[in-house]
């Protein structure tokens, strides 16, 4: 099996990759709820018997096709970093990294496909590919689901489905979540309107990072609620659908923001070059917020040569467990601000930043905050 | 694993909650047979052996025989304690699931194993997981219940409401009433 630094020395197959609207949508994640039929859920079975399902269903998992040659780890061997860093990669969830013994998680080479073992459920199997694409990725966990069927007996019920720890996962077991980067929407505040129009419709927005209604970075994240009474097909495409149309809702405020805000837009993406490129102390908020709009810029071709996939991979890099795991060891805050500016300096070195392009062509009238003087 | 009785490997593992301790109990082939503990009588006489005291405080409750859960836990935390649960707190429960999803009935994907149509009986399910005869899971639990008789749905009807109304000592006694109409689905 691959070992831990090799999975993460290289970047995962949806960071490299660029799938339908990767300007917008960063990637597309399914995950499906599994249970053991005559076994107690994790959260209310002893940790022997946990462990003891664990080496029962382990090398189960790890013989699948898709996961042969991946990696596969039980959590008692995983330093709280380590499972951290997982985390940050979407591997895992929060809930389980906390979790330790009778736990484990088995990654496909490509870090497309994770498996979970004793999460909520005995089995969460995840699949993650770049760009609105769940289709793909749930043709990923499907089929993993179906092979891993015809060896384990999974708990379903003719009227309710798969069998979950909470209801409300019952049914498919299906959750199909998007992350979207939409920093036009929330510059142009218009992103409340469309919260609450997806809302409406059943499906839950929450910001990627940061508490309640904050959302650092612009990453929100929508996913589907109901699990129960619709097939896997017919949410995916709901969910989709919506997807497009909070795309298009972007896409015309980027064009607004180009049009009528042209020199307010090319301050901020500037500003935010400036500081990533040249800062010592960045928290993790600034540098998250300074990287959306550093992105913006990128896709917007007001940055050049910036490829949106070395941004894709600071945000990453510059996460609390990255940058310890960087540097092999325990960071105070303090410390790890000062390394976080130091991975967003180098990063930026080989960059011409936004100075280098021609200044826009007629002067447009800047936004109420941004007047133009000249 | 060790018989908790004598020194032999334990083959029958059998969890019970009691006064809301989670405990298991881990026994060998001869000293299972000994105590009467086998895979039809499962949990029932499992819960006799630990505690033959403390029984009668817990049944005014609808408990899932399976894992032991009661519905007091589920309440506390929204989650159920094995798939089994589904059920054992049957009633109520298209109410709660109406709230929460687009209907009560799944019309998703289906193991292949069930093939579209009635969920597998259960008792395959020792062999199909567990390699080793040392590290058995607990033992197989009833199986979900046939289409129902007319009588039987009243009585549902009526289990529904005295849980709703939080009868527990009625709901118990429906419950047995159901359980001796609609007795358990042969193994096989
Ligand atoms: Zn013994
Ligand atoms: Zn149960």
């Amino acid at each position: 099996m691959m070992r831990f630094a090799t999975l993460i020395k290289n970047p995962a197959d949806w960071m490299k990759g660029a799938g339908p609207h990767s300007e917008i949508v960063m990637t597309s994640r399914v995950r499906l709820a599994r249970n053991l039929r005559g076994f107690p859920f994790p959260g209310f079975s002893q940790e022997r018997q946990r462990v003891d399902l664990l080496e029962q269903v382990r090398p189960v998992v790890e013989q699948l096709p898709e996961m042969r040659d991946g990696y596969s780890e039980d959590y008692t061997e995983l330093s709280k970093i380590r499972k951290q860093v997982l985390v940050e990669r979407h591997l895992v969830s929060r809930e389980h990294a906390a979790r330790s013994s009778g736990c484990a998680v088995v990654v496909d080479r490509k870090q497309s496909i994770s498996i979970m073992i004793n999460e909520e459920d005995h089995f969460r199997i995840q699949g993650i590919r770049p760009g609105l694409s769940l289709h793909s990725a749930y043709e990923l966990v499907d089929r993993v689901d179906t092979e891993l069927e015809s060896a384990l007996p999974f708990a379903f019920d003719s009227k309710l489905g798969y069998l979950t720890a909470c209801p409300t996962n019952l049914g498919t077991g299906m959750r199909a979540s998007v992350m979207l980067h939409l920093p036009a929407l929330v510059l142009t505040e218009q992103i409340n309107p469309v919260i609450k129009a997806v809302g409406k419709i059943g499906l839950a927005v929450r910001g990627l990072y940061g508490e309640g209604t904050e959302a650092l970075g612009n990453l929100f994240q929508i996913s589907n609620q109901h699990t129960l009474g619709e097939a896997e097909p017919e949410i995916i495409a709901q969910i989709e659908k919506v997807i497009e149309g909070v795309v298009r809702s972007e896409q015309n405020a980027r064009a607004k923001l180009k049009e009528d805000h042209q020199t307010m837009l090319q301050d901020q993406v500037g500003r935010a070059f400036a500081i990533l490129r040249y800062a010592h102390v960045l928290s993790s908020k600034e540098a998250l917020n300074l990287l959306s709009m550093l992105r913006l810029g990128a896709d917007l071709d007001l940055v050049g040569n910036c490829d949106r996939s070395l941004i894709d991979m600071m945000l990453l890099e510059i996460q609390p467990a990255h940058l310890q795991l960087n540097a092999a060891r325990e960071l105070s805050p303090d410390e790890r601000d000062s390394m976080r500016a130091e991975i967003t300096r180098a990063r930026l070195q080989s960059i011409d930043g936004p100075g280098s392009f021609p200044p826009s062509q007629s002067t447009p009238g800047g936004p109420p905050s941004a007047p133009n003087d000249e | 694993m060790k018989c908790d009785v004598c020194e032999n490997e334990a083959s029958v593992f059998l969890t019970q909650i009691i006064n809301g301790q989670m405990t298991t109990v881990n026994l060998c082939e001869s000293c299972s047979k000994a105590k009467g503990v086998t895979e039809e009588t499962g949990f029932g006489l499992a819960e006799a052996f630990l505690s033959p005291t403390q029984r009668s405080e817990d049944s005014m409750e609808v408990v899932c025989n399976a894992c032991g859960f009661t519905a007091s836990q589920l309440k506390k935390i929204g989650r159920m304690g094995c798939p089994e649960c589904y059920n054992s707190f049957r009633e109520g429960l298209d109410g709660l699931l109406r709230n929460m999803h687009k209907g009560t009935r799944h019309v998703g994907k289906r193991p292949m194993s069930v093939g579209g149509t009635a969920p597998q009986l259960l008792p395959r399910q020792r062999t199909s997981v567990v390699r080793e005869e040392t590290s058995s899971p607990p033992p197989p639990m009833p199986v979900p219940a046939p289409a129902q008789p007319s009588d039987v749905s009243k009585l549902r009807a009526d289990l529904d409401l005295a849980v709703q109304e939080e009868r527990y000592e009625d709901a118990a006694k429906l419950k047995a009433e159901i359980e001796r109409l609609q007795p358990k689905a042969p193994s096989q």
